[in-house]
């Protein structure tokens, strides 16, 4: 078979230099993180099916709003008391599959979901105060804090808001609406890098 | 704009909400021995009350969960937030029902 990742593209290929030219290191810059494997999962918490799950992914799930476990390889993001989202570095179809058998015969869900969004990096002194004039969210450190994800909206549409550093963000929107989140922060970081 | 208390993911803003009418409207046991008059009253009649409401939520892009709202409808101050099928199942930290700032 045809080897299809030298055909695709990214949902924000075409906003890659303008990101590039707004992005100031020392305030506050802006890039996508392209082609990142997301898998949909959704098991009972506290079954044998969650613990063989948690076994895939080296991590127990996170149990409440916020949380997320695992490393770069395998993050699972918490979306809901039964469901999370699986962020992978690594080929996501293996991952389906590994998840999917880990689940056996018992109810739940392991589905590829790649292209349903893209990552979008925000980072730099500034980035929170760029992000504060969008999203609801409280992101001040006091209830914040590197390692919390969620799902919130950002300019009135939904993201799922993910801090990854001190510093440093990943908004993940739907793919359709990458083109205006991305440009509704170019216009929001706009007084930092005039 | 309101403040609502998800039970899973705590205060957020009511933008993120999605409204569900009416709570506890039971559907109807035998449906087909229903008349017309009757099943219009269940689908499309629903109290109205100034003061005290027991109310459908969903936090439709956070968790997507449903749970219940009693909102006062004069006040808008949400005077319990819970999942089951009263307010006795509520979420710790929302008032209670029955004490001071609860339902009349
Ligand atoms: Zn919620």
């Amino acid at each position: 078979m045809a080897d299809l990742t030298t055909l695709r593209r990214s949902p924000l290929t075409h906003l890659a230099d303008r990101m590039a030219a707004a992005s100031v290191s020392v305030t506050v810059s802006l890039s996508e993180v392209p082609f990142l494997g997301m898998v949909s999962l959704r098991v009972e918490p506290s079954t044998p099916a969650a613990t063989r799950v948690a076994d895939v992914l080296g991590a127990p799930l996170p149990t409440g709003c916020g949380e997320t476990t695992g490393d770069d390889d395998r993050r699972a993001l918490w979306l809901g008391p039964d469901e999370w989202l699986v962020v992978t570095t690594g080929d996501p179809v293996v991952l389906t599959r590994e998840l999917d058998a880990a689940l056996g015969e018992d109810p739940g869900l392991a589905l590829d979901v790649s292209a349903n969004r893209t990552v979008v990096e925000l980072a730099g002194p500034r980035a929170r105060t760029v992000l504060e004039k969008g999203c609801p969210v409280d992101l001040h450190r006091r209830s914040f804090v590197p390692g919390r994800a969620v799902a919130t909206t950002l300019a009135r549409v939904p993201v799922l808001l993910w801090q990854t550093g001190h510093d440093a963000y990943r908004l993940l929107p739907r793919s359709s609406f990458a083109d205006y989140v991305a440009r509704w922060l170019l216009d929001a970081m706009r007084e930092f890098n005039g | 704009m309101l403040l609502l208390t998800c039970p899973w993911c705590g205060p957020r803003d009511e933008t993120e909400y999605h409204y569900g009418g009416q709570a506890h409207v039971p559907y109807p046991e035998d449906p087909a021995a229903l008349s017309d008059e009757e099943w219009a009253q269940y689908l499309f009649y629903r109290d109205n009350p100034e003061g005290p409401y027991a109310e459908r939520w969903s936090h439709s892009l956070g968790c997507r969960r449903w749970f219940n709202v009693v909102r006062d409808t004069a006040t808008y101050e949400v005077l319990a937030v819970y999942t089951g099928a009263s307010p006795d199942s509520q979420v710790p930290g929302t008032p209670t029902p029955g004490h001071p700032g609860g339902p009349r």
